[in-house]
């Protein structure tokens, strides 16, 4: 079966023969002619008599054929069972044995695989064979599998998770001791890894019966214990077998500054084809290497593909021991002040004298220019190093001092026996002048770090020279004097520097070289894990517990481990991998040691073993007997067509014709052509906007209301250009929602009570439109009296419209407002309606009337609305002739109240346009005034 | 004016809720709202002759009868005047509208029977012709010619009566007065030798007038295919046939050829032969008999 096509199985294939018949029904369909149509029709007496010629169009069209034949395989597939993913195995006998794995390999793709048993679980509930279900990975006592009902395998296995440990052996082998009598069949669902004990249970089970293996191993990936390198950590990247070349990134996480969980490295990793295992490093700085807590293949939840960092990978504990006491004040003098500020982003830093330090167990013990211990300090710092700690000790005038010719020989402490008092180079009584570093040998384990010129050396102590002088040399000065000395003593290491820690005897303790040279040391010096023997006789509780995905989880009910059990690190259902703590003391337990391999699972060949990687089993009858049924009812409607019991009809096959065109057209061509023409009109009417004085109105979308609008300002444009200087062009329509209102400065909104809230788009355009000196006229139309003002459907919806708009307190236009003198002098606003209160912005509270000037100084601008119920549009509404379009009241009166809305139109326009220029003729009896002397 | 009774337009449905009952006034109605697009003249010869309406005082010449001279009118001058009338013709039409089981056939759901139509477009010829005092009346002597409004209504009702159960129908022309002229609606699917016989007898009588074949367009193209029986209206003539489309061509020939029969049938008698269709609006059917059916000039 090929890998790109589900793999199709039958579960009846003799029914397919039944496809062999398919000919013979061909030449059966072939020859049989359709039923007649009986119609009635008078032109029959026409017909008498006329023989048909074409016995070949009787024929069925080869397309309604094949359809036939279609619909007819199809059924014969249908009821020969088609299965999709076929398990490939004749349906078994007898009970059947479920055995989970269930481990931490499996943790990727537990949810498909637990489909996938409880699928065949399923299939044998519904064969009614009895079921038991052993986990191998399982926490609960001895493996006793007992033959039973369905129901509450079926259940256990819904609910059973992996576990983040292999199979334990012991298990394994107790389990095929406890095995049930007589004939089953065993279903393994194995995690694809080679392990031992597994051959033994499976004798005992083949033993039973057949054994078939549900093996999903192939894709995994695992990590090993992270273990500490120069620049970063290491570990390695496991597979069981050698597959193709695969991309892999392994990412690091950890609390971020803030605490909060963040990515900190990412590391993309290619797998070569064929390997199984590869060592990466991830370069990370110290100061991230200490906030990481675990390493993750990226996009693999499982406890394999996720490794823990624990104190192994994290800050040192360095102790820093210091001649005397500092005195306060003198900071910059103490060799332990460069120490400190060199190691405090990196290590926990412990100081006092070595008794204090000794029993916090630091990794590394710095002694600044100490000469001598105690007897018993002595003893314990050497038993120390022996242990394996790292002892950094600085040179100064007081181990300069108390080198004794031959006492060298007597104290371990120093890497080289040292000849006694110090050399000066380039001091004043001196024709040396200070030395530099040389470049660090490759066998340092400061090489690579680059060497600045400015660091020099004026003073140190001398070793004596010898034979193992230049092995022991780890960093010298230009001339070859040995700078930095460094000698094994035990499993520990003890490293000299020739020099002080402070910049009395050289600079360099203020050179980024020396934290970089102390970071070395610290992170070179120590071993990745406690030996078993370090940890012998503790006892460690679990702290968080690792779940087979790589999840985290809080560890309950596990009993504390011993702690050379712990550092053996074989994981089990009493030792799950996770954080475990003993005091101060913490140690990440992961799934695969540092030195783990991973094996693929081999399998006799008396067994079966599937991959289970196509997915379950998946009957396809019902599916395919739908589509031959669909196929059938498509070849009833075809057979109708064709012999012409029902006619598509003639008059809908027109009207679709178009349409498809239309959906073709449109399909193919996109829609700009008509959106450009729009764009062109909306332009054009912009730039005649913008070219002239031009009055609006908001389209209301009620289209009596709009055409009265338009009528309204056409009336006015003519009034106003017959009577004025202002020559407005035709009225315009706009909508708030597509036009841009920057170019009309006065727009009549006919409120509608229908009227639909323009959206908050619309609203910040109406606002700049009144913000920049716009002025809208809000017509309600309900001043007939008939309703109190403000009570009337449109006033109430005028209210809600107006709502979001930036509109200034209002009040009832005074008396002496400007709009009563803009142009004409008026002391009404009539329209089609009269006396009813128009509204504008309220004067300011304190306008005074000055003396002898006939009205107050009232509005410095334009009011920004006009709110009114009198609706002017239809006094001011003209036909196309110039004729008004309305009546307005009776008779002569009617005639002048109509003049009057005219003129309170003219009135209005002129405010907008001229502001409160009329206003400004307050000032004419001063100036006549002035002008008159 | 009453909503425009479009045959299947709201009307039919009104006519169908009426019922069979009452086709009556619908018809009327429907025929009424034809005839009113057509305008009809008055029907005067322009020259004295016998009729109601007034044309001239002349002089008495020698010959008039006294009784004719107008007392009235003499006595205002010395001469005597005899009152002419304006010669009126009245014609007599007689129309025979096919109501065979034939006829009953539409090809589509809403469309219009070949028979309605016919039916309608009689009627509206009738009152065309009863408005310009025209007598009319039904060929087949079921329905004297008269004049005057109420034979309209007759005539409705005349025509409404449940048709005869034949398959076919030749025209009948028993009742054909002498110099009258007649009007046949039908599909003329009948055997040729009836409807020869009749135009020709008819012809013999003094008598011309206007073949209308009312047909309906499945019957003018023959849109079927497949395996088909097709049967009479009535059930007598029945023909099976494998491929309907086969023969199409071979219908559409003989059709033509029974129209060119028609046609020539008309040439040779000086009747005048037109066809519609029922799918095309009956008022261009009503304008062309009006204008066929007019004075002979």
């Amino acid at each position: 079966m090929s890998g790109l096509l589900p793999a199709v199985g039958f579960a009846s294939p003799w029914l397919l023969w039944g496809l062999v018949l398919l000919p013979l029904v061909w030449l059966l369909l072939r020859v049989l002619p359709p039923a007649p149509v009986l119609r009635r029709f008078p032109g029959v007496a026409l017909l008498l008599g006329l023989a048909d010629r074409d016995a070949a169009s009787v024929r069925t069209p080869p397309w309604l054929l094949a359809l036939r034949l279609g619909a007819l395989a199809l059924a014969i597939l249908g009821f020969a069972g088609p299965i999709l993913n076929p398990s490939g195995h004749a349906p078994g006998q007898g009970p059947l044995l479920i055995l989970a794995d269930a481990s931490w390999a499996d943790g990727d793709r537990w949810p498909r695989l637990r489909e996938r048993l409880l699928a065949e679980a399923g299939a044998a509930a519904a064969a009614g064979r009895p079921l038991a279900l052993v986990s191998l990975t399982g926490t609960e006592g001895a493996p006793r599998p007992e033959f039973g009902p369905a129901a509450p395998v079926l259940a256990r296995l819904g609910a059973l998770e992996p576990a983040a440990w292999a199979p334990p052996e012991a298990r394994m082998a107790a389990l095929a001791a406890a095995l049930p009598g007589g004939r089953f069949e065993t279903l393994w669902q194995s995690d694809g890894l080679g392990r031992a004990g597994r051959g033994a249970l499976l004798a005992a089970l083949a033993a039973h019966g057949p054994v078939r293996v549900l093996q999903s191993g192939a894709g995994l990936l695992a990590l090993t214990a992270p273990t500490l390198a120069a620049d970063g950590v290491a570990t390695r990247l496991l597979r069981p077998a050698g597959g193709g070349a695969e991309q892999a990134a392994l990412a690091a996480f950890g609390p971020d500054p803030a605490g909060i969980e963040r990515e900190l490295a990412r590391q993309p990793v290619a797998l070569p084809a064929g390997a199984t295992d590869l060592a990466v490093t991830l370069a990370l700085p110290p100061e991230l290497r200490n906030r990481m807590t675990r390493i993750e293949v990226a996009g693999r939840a499982s406890a394999g593909a996720v490794v823990l960092a624990d104190d192994a990978l994290r800050r040192r504990k360095v102790g820093i021991v210091e001649a005397q006491a500092p005195r306060e004040g003198l900071e910059l003098l103490s060799p332990a002040h460069y120490l400190r500020q060199a190691l405090k982003p990196g290590a926990d830093l412990v100081e006092g004298t070595l008794a204090d330090i000794l029993p916090a167990a630091p990794q590394v013990i710095i002694l600044a220019d100490v000469a001598r211990l105690p007897d018993g300090e002595q003893a314990a710092l050497t038993r120390w190093v022996g242990k394996g700690g790292l002892l950094v000790r600085f040179a100064g005038p007081r181990l300069a001092a108390s080198v004794e010719p031959g006492a060298a020989a007597t104290d371990p402490l120093l890497p080289v026996a040292l000849r006694p008092g110090d050399r000066a180079l380039g001091g004043s009584m001196s024709w040396e002048t200070p030395r530099r570093l040389a470049p660090f040998a490759a066998t340092s384990p400061f090489a690579g770090l680059p060497v600045p010129a400015d660091v020099t050396v004026r003073t140190q102590v001398l070793a004596e020279p010898g034979p193992g002088l230049a092995a022991r040399t780890i960093a010298s000065l230009e001339d070859g004097t040995p700078l930095v000395t460094e000698a094994g003593v035990g499993a520990g290491r003890v490293v000299l520097f020739h020099v002080t820690a402070s910049a009395d005897w050289s600079n360099l303790p203020l050179s980024g070289l020396f934290v970089k040279m102390l970071d070395r040391l610290a992170a070179s010096s120590l071993p990745g894990q406690d030996s078993a023997a370090d940890m012998a006789g503790t006892v460690w509780t679990a702290e968080r517990q690792m779940d087979a995905y790589g999840g985290l989880q809080p560890a309950e009910g596990l009993a504390g481990v011993p702690g050379d059990r712990l550092a053996r690190g074989e994981v089990g259902p009493d030792m799950p991998p996770g954080l475990y703590r003993s005091g101060e003391r913490r140690v990440s337990l992961n799934v695969l040691p540092a030195n783990a391999r991973l094996t693929p699972a081999r399998w006799p060949a008396s067994v079966t073993v599937e991959t289970g990687e196509g997915g379950a089993e998946r009957a396809l009858k019902g599916i395919v007997l739908a589509l031959a049924l669909g196929l059938l009812a498509v070849e009833g409607l075809a057979t109708l067509l064709v012999t012409g019991r029902i006619a598509p009809r003639r008059r809908v096959a027109p009207a679709l014709v178009p349409l498809a065109a239309a959906l073709l057209i449109g399909l193919g061509a996109p829609p700009h052509p008509a959106r450009a023409a729009n764009d062109a009109a909306t332009d054009e009417r912009l730039i005649a906007s913008a070219g002239g004085m031009v009055l609006a109105h908001v389209l209301t979308g009620d289209a009596d209301l709009d055409r009265r609008a338009e009528a309204g300002l056409a009336g006015l444009s003519m009034v106003l250009t017959q009577r004025t200087s202002v020559e407005p062009g035709p009225p315009v329509g706009v909508d708030p929602e597509k036009d841009d209102l920057s170019v009309y400065t006065f727009l009549y909104w006919p409120v509608s009570a229908a009227e639909p809230m323009p959206s908050a788009a619309a609203y910040r355009q109406l606002n700049l439109f009144l913000h920049t000196g716009g002025l809208i006229l809000f017509d309600t139309r309900d001043g007939d009296g008939a309703q109190a003002p403000g009570t009337s459907p449109e006033a109430l919806r005028l209210q809600e419209l107006a709502a979001p708009l930036d509109i200034p307190p209002l009040a009832p236009i005074p008396h002496d407002h400007v709009l009563t003198r803009a142009f004409y002098l008026i002391d009404g606003f009539p329209g089609r309606y009269e006396g009813n209160p128009v509204w504008a912005e309220a004067p300011p509270p304190d306008a005074e009337q000055a003396a002898g000037m006939p009205f107050r100084n009232l509005n410095d601008g334009v009011t920004p609305v006009v709110i009114g119920g009198n609706d002017w549009a239809t006094a001011w509404a003209v036909d196309q002739d110039g004729n008004p379009a309305f009546p307005v009241g009776r008779g002569v009166a009617g005639e002048r109240q109509r003049e009057m809305a005219f003129r309170f139109g003219v009135n209005l326009v002129m405010h907008v346009l001229t502001g409160n220029y009329k206003s400004d003729q307050v000032h004419v009896p001063a100036l006549l005034e002035r002008l008159g002397q | 004016m009453t909503p425009a009774p479009d045959p299947g337009a709201p009307l039919a449905l009104r006519e169908r809720a009426e019922g069979l009952a009452a086709p009556l006034p619908a018809l009327l109605a429907a025929a009424r709202h034809l005839a009113a697009a057509v305008q009809t003249g008055g029907h005067g010869r322009r020259r004295p002759g016998p009729g109601a309406e007034f044309w001239q005082y002349r002089v008495a010449l020698a010959g008039d009868e006294a009784r004719r001279i107008d007392w009235r009118r003499s006595a205002r001058s010395d001469l005597a005047f005899v009152r002419e009338q304006e010669w009126q013709a009245v014609q007599t039409v007689q129309i025979w509208a096919d109501g065979a089981a034939s006829m009953a056939y539409r090809s589509s759901a809403d469309g219009q029977t070949k028979a309605g139509r016919a039916r309608l477009l009689a009627l509206a010829t009738a009152i065309l012709l009863e408005r310009a005092g025209e007598r009319v009346g039904l060929a087949d002597g079921s329905l004297a010619p008269r004049s005057g409004p109420a034979q309209v209504a007759r005539l409705a009702e005349a025509l409404t009566r449940p048709a005869a159960a034949e398959d076919y129908a030749a025209p009948r022309a028993e009742a054909l007065a002498g110099g009258a002229r007649a009007l046949f609606l039908s599909d003329f699917l009948a055997g040729w030798e009836g409807i020869e016989r009749t135009v020709l007898a008819a012809t013999d009588r003094g008598v011309t007038g206007v073949l209308l074949q009312v047909l309906d367009p499945a019957e003018e193209e023959f849109p079927f295919a497949g395996r088909a029986i097709f049967e009479s209206m009535g059930g007598s003539l029945r023909h099976e046939t494998k491929e309907a489309a086969g023969l199409r061509a071979r219908y559409r020939e003989r059709f033509a050829a029974r129209r060119d029969q028609l046609r020539g049938l008309a040439r040779l008698t000086g009747w005048t032969f037109g066809t519609h269709r029922t799918d095309h609006g009956a008022q261009g059917a009503l304008l062309w008999l009006h204008q066929a059916l007019g004075p002979r000039r």
